[in-house]
C-alpha cells in the first residue's frame, strides 16, 4: 500500500498536548520537516520557551533545551557561539518573545546571532489561560482586558518582524501563517530559507507565524482560522519583511 | 615557580582560562568589570568564546545554553548583577548544569555602594532564586585562593553537575598580590553524555530541562537533587583554623575580614590575649561540625563574628553550629566600611571580659 | 620590617603606579606585599589612593587605619591622611602641588617638589619616579638598585630611551631625602 501521509522523522512519537485547532502542531511539523529535508536534524539543537510550547522538547526529535521565560535567544546564543557549525533554533510564543524576552531577542538580532527563531504569534497568553499579550489586537478580549484591549490602556500591539528587521544583524524576517494550504506552503518555504541562511552564516533569521488559539479566543477552530485571516493578517501583514538576498540583487 | 603580581579580578579571569573555561558571558558592573575586560581580550586568543551580554539576565542564560551543550561556562558580576542572575542560577541547579559564577560583592541593599561588601551571604548560601537548591560557595580570602578556587570550581561544578559560586568582596577583586600558578589535583570527571550536542546518530534526544509538570516526578527530581547536596555536604566542606589550638576567643570571619582578623589576632597575642580565627572557606556547605567541635573545647570562652554586613548574615550559621555552647557577639559594618584591626581587638577583649 | 604606606593624590598623578612600583620592588627583594586601591568615582578626577603593605611576614590585612608612611601628592591627601600617620612615621609631601605644611610634631615631613624636578629633568610624567626615589632614600625600606633594575625592566624596546630619564628622576628624588 502506498504511503500518502506520515509523521515527520523530525518529530518523536510523543502525543502532542495542544488543544484542538491550535496551529502549534502544524508549525512543529513544518520545522521538523525542514530540518529533515535540509539534512540538519541530527546536528540540530533547539530551545523551547515558557508558554504553550514549553513541552516542545518532548516533540522535536533533536537535542533540546528548555529555557526560562523569554531567555531562549540568550540560551541559543550560548549554544551557537560554542557550536558555530550546527543548526540552532528557538521556538517562542508572543508572551515569551514579545513581552518578557524583548531584550534577549532584540540583542540577539542586533549581534546577528546565527540562529533561527520561529515566533508563534497567536495574540494571547495561552498556557496561563488567555491573558492579554503584547500582540493582542485592539478590541480583542482577554482575561486581563475583559472589555477588549484599548490603545489608551495598553498601547498598540507590537509588530516584532518589522521591529527586528530594522536591525542590521537580522538578515531575514518573514511573517507567514498556516491557515490554509497555500499559506502553509509559504510558511514551510520561509522556515527552510531561514535555516539555509543560518547555515550560510548570514546572520539572525526570523520567521513569525500567525497562529490560532481557539480555546482562549473562545471560537471553534474553523472560526478561529477565519478570525486570523480577517483580523490578525490585517494588522500583521503576511510576507517577507526583510531578505538580505533579494536586497543584494 | 616564580611568584607573579596579579590583580584579583584579572587573576580570577586568567585562572578560569587555565581551568579550560570554554566561554564567558558577562556584563559590566563595578567592582568586577576587570573580569569581562580581561576575558574579552584573552578568550579569543585561546580560541574561546567571549560575549558581552545585554544584561546579567542574558549572561546567565547564555551560560545555561553553553553549559547545557557541554561547555565549561562562566559568568561574573557584583551584587546587584548577581540578584539579576538568580533566575538563571535556579534554572542551572534545576536542570543540573555545571557552571561557575563569580560574585565580587559590594554593599547593598539596592544600588548600595560600589565599595566591598558581604551582604550577599544569604543569597549565595540559601539559594537566591526560587525552589530548593544549593550551590557550592567558595570564599577566597586572598588572591592565591581566588585563583585556586576559581580553577577548582569548574571541576566541582562538573563533578556534581551543579552551579558553583566563587564569592569574594570588592577588595579581593581590586587588590594586587603575588601568586603562584600551580597544578591543582584533577578530579575524576564523567563524560558529559547528557549534553545537548546534537544527536549525531544517538538513539535518543538529550534534553536540558528543569520542568516536571507531574508533581510526583518533581518530587522525585527534588529528592535526587537533595541526595546530591548531601554528597556535597559530605565531601566539599572546607575551613581554616588559625591559632585555635589554645584560643580563648575565636573570631569567625571569611574573605577580607578574615585577613584583617589575622592582623588583629597578631596584636591580641602580643597583648597576651589568646585569640584565634575560624574561617569558613566553603560558605555552603558550612563547616558546621568543625565549628561545633571547636565551640565544645573547654578553653574556648567566646566567639566574635565579623562581617562586612550591618546585620550579620553568616552569624546565623555560626549560631547554628555553636548551638548555644558559648556566647557569640557581632562586629560588622555595611558595605564599604571595613571592620578595622582596632575594632576587632577591642571586640575580642570585650567578649572575653563579659564571660570572665 | 613592616611598612604600611598610603599613596594619595589626584587621578593622573601616578598614585597607583607609585604603589605598584613599591610592591614590585618589594617582591623583588623577597618581601610579602599587597596593593589595595581605592576605586570608584575618585578614579575619574577626584582624589585617589592606594594602600601598600611591605612585610617580612605574610600580610594579614591589606588595609589599615594608621599608615607608617604617607605619600601625599595633593593637598586633600594631607587633610585626609596626615592625621592618621603613626607617631614617629613619615609624610612625604609633593611640594610642587601642595603649599600647606604637615602640622604635627610627632611625625617627620619631607617636602619633595616632584613636578618641579620632573620638569628640570625633562618630562613631567616622571614626577612619580621622583617621589619613589625620595621614599626609598628617606625610609631605606628598599634598595635603590632594586628600583634601578625595575626601571630597566619597565622600559624595553622602543621605550628603552626612557630609562636614563627615569634613572635621573629617581636620583634627584633620592637627593631630596639626603
Amino acid at each position: 500500500m502506498a504511503i500518502v501521509y506520515q509523521k515527520s522523522a523530525g518529530l518523536t512519537d510523543k502525543q502532542l498536548h495542544y488543544c484542538p485547532g491550535c496551529h502549534h502542531g502544524i508549525i512543529h511539523k513544518l520545522v521538523a520537516e525542514s530540518l529533515v529535508e535540509l539534512g540538519l536534524l541530527d546536528d540540530a539543537i533547539g530551545v523551547c520557551p515558557v508558554g504553550c510550547s514549553v513541552f516542545a522538547y518532548n516533540y522535536f526529535n533533536c537535542d533540546m533545551q528548555e529555557a526560562a521565560h523569554g531567555r531562549a535567544p540568550a540560551v541559543a546564543t550560548g549554544i551557537k557561539r560554542t557550536h558555530p557549525n550546527q543548526p540552532i533554533f528557538t521556538y517562542q510564543g508572543d508572551g515569551d518573545l514579545a513581552s518578557i524576552g524583548t531584550a534577549e531577542i532584540v540583542h540577539a538580532a542586533m549581534r546577528g546571532e546565527k540562529f533561527t527563531t520561529i515566533f508563534v504569534n497567536n495574540a494571547i497568553y495561552g498556557m496561563t489561560g488567555g491573558q492579554m499579550a503584547p500582540t493582542t489586537l485592539i478590541g480583542q478580549k482577554a482575561t486581563t482586558c475583559p472589555l477588549g484591549r484599548t490603545k489608551e490602556q495598553a498601547g498598540m500591539p507590537i509588530r516584532m518582524a518589522e521591529m527586528l528587521a530594522t536591525l542590521d544583524g537580522c538578515v531575514y524576517a518573514e511573517r507567514v501563517c498556516v491557515a490554509d494550504m497555500a499559506n502553509l506552503n509559504k510558511a514551510k518555504k520561509a522556515i527552510k530559507k531561514a535555516f539555509q541562511l543560518q547555515m550560510e552564516n548570514k546572520g539572525f533569521t526570523f520567521v513569525e507565524v500567525l497562529s490560532t488559539c481557539p480555546t482562549n479566543w473562545g471560537m471553534t477552530p474553523l472560526k478561529a482560522v477565519e478570525w486570523l485571516k480577517e483580523n490578525m493578517a490585517a494588522y500583521y501583514p503576511l510576507g517577507v519583511v526583510k531578505d538580505i538576498e533579494t536586497e543584494a540583487k | 615557580m616564580a611568584k607573579e603580581l596579579w590583580k584579583g579580578n584579572e587573576a580570577i579571569a586568567e585562572a578560569a582560562i587555565r581551568a579550560g573555561c570554554d566561554c564567558f558571558f558577562g556584563y559590566p558592573i563595578t567592582p568586577q568589570s576587570e573580569v569581562p575586560e580581561y576575558m574579552s581580550l584573552h578568550m579569543p586568543e585561546h580560541g574561546k568564546v567571549f560575549v558581552q551580554s545585554e544584561s546579567e539576565v542574558a549572561a546567565i542564560n547564555m551560560v545555561y545554553g553553553a553549559a547545557g551543550s557541554g561547555m565549561r561556562a562562566m559568568t561574573s558580576s557584583s551584587s546587584p548583577g548577581i540578584s539579576l542572575k538568580q533566575e538563571g542560577i535556579t534554572y542551572l541547579a534545576g536542570a543540573e548544569l555545571p557552571a561557575v559564577i563569580v560574585n565580587c560583592m559590594r554593599g547593598g541593599p539596592g544600588l548600595g555602594t560600589i565599595q566591598p561588601g558581604q551582604g550577599d551571604y544569604y543569597q549565595a548560601t540559601r539559594g537566591g532564586g526560587n525552589g530548593d537548591y544549593r550551590t557550592v560557595v567558595l570564599a577566597p580570602s586572598n588572591i592565591q585562593e581566588a585563583v585556586d578556587f576559581t580553577q577548582e570550581a569548574f571541576d566541582i561544578a562538573d563533578q556534581y553537575r551543579n552551579p558553583v559560586m566563587v564569592v569574594c568582596d570588592g577588595l579581593i577583586g581590586q587588590m594586587m598580590e603575588p601568586i603562584e600558578w600551580r597544578e591543582l589535583p584533577k578530579r575524576n570527571l564523567a563524560p558529559k553524555d547528557w549534553a545537548t550536542t546534537g544527536k549525531h546518530g544517538r538513539d535518543h534526544t538529550n534534553v536540558v530541562n528543569s520542568l516536571f509538570i507531574d508533581p510526583n516526578e518533581c518530587d522525585v527530581h527534588n529528592d535526587h537533587l537533595a541526595a546530591k547536596y548531601a554528597e556535597m555536604e559530605k565531601n566539599e566542606v572546607r575551613w581554616d583554623e588559625h591559632n585555635c589550638e589554645d584560643a580563648e576567643v575565636i573570631i569567625t570571619a571569611y574573605g577580607t575580614p578574615a585577613r584583617i582578623a589575622l592582623t588583629a589576632i597578631e596584636q591580641l597575642r602580643e597583648e597576651g590575649v589568646k585569640a584565634g580565627l575560624f574561617r569558613p572557606i566553603t560558605l555552603w556547605p558550612f563547616p558546621e561540625k568543625a565549628l561545633h567541635d571547636l565551640a565544645a573545647k573547654p578553653q574556648v570562652k567566646a566567639f566574635v563574628d565579623v562581617e562586612m554586613s550591618s546585620t550579620g548574615q553568616m552569624i546565623d550559621d555560626v549560631r547554628l553550629a555553636v548551638e548555644g555552647q558559648k556566647p557569640i557577639s557581632y562586629l560588622g559594618h555595611a558595605g564599604g566600611v571595613m571592620p578595622t584591626v582596632e575594632e576587632m581587638v577591642e571586640a575580642a577583649k570585650k567578649a572575653l571580659k563579659e564571660v570572665k | 620590617m613592616k611598612k604600611e604606606i598610603i599613596i594619595s593624590g589626584f587621578g593622573g598623578q601616578g598614585v597607583m603606579s607609585i604603589g605598584k612600583n613599591l610592591v614590585e620592588a618589594g617582591m623583588a627583594e623577597g618581601f610579602q606585599v599587597t596593593w589595595a586601591p581605592s576605586y570608584g568615582p575618585e578614579m575619574r578626577g577626584g582624589t585617589a589612593n592606594c594602600s601598600v603593605v611591605l612585610s617580612d611576614k605574610p600580610v594579614g590585612s591589606p588595609v589599615f587605619s594608621f599608615p607608617t608612611e604617607l605619600i601625599a601628592m595633593n593637598g586633600p591627601s594631607i587633610d585626609k591622611f596626615a592625621p592618621t600617620v603613626l607617631s614617629g612615621g613619615l609624610v612625604l609631601v609633593n611640594s610642587s602641588v601642595v603649599s600647606k605644611k604637615v602640622e604635627r610634631s610627632d611625625v617627620k615631613a619631607l617636602y619633595v617638589p616632584c613636578e618641579g624636578i620632573a620638569y628640570e629633568v625633562g618630562n613631567p610624567k616622571v614626577a612619580n619616579m621622583v617621589m619613589l626615589g625620595a621614599y626609598v632614600a628617606a625610609t631605606g625600606a628598599l634598595k635603590p638598585e632594586t628600583i634601578e633594575q625595575m626601571i630597566h625592566e619597565m622600559f624595553t624596546g622602543a621605550k628603552a630611551k626612557l630609562v636614563p630619564l627615569n634613572l635621573e628622576a629617581l636620583k634627584r628624588g633620592m637627593a631630596c631625602a639626603q
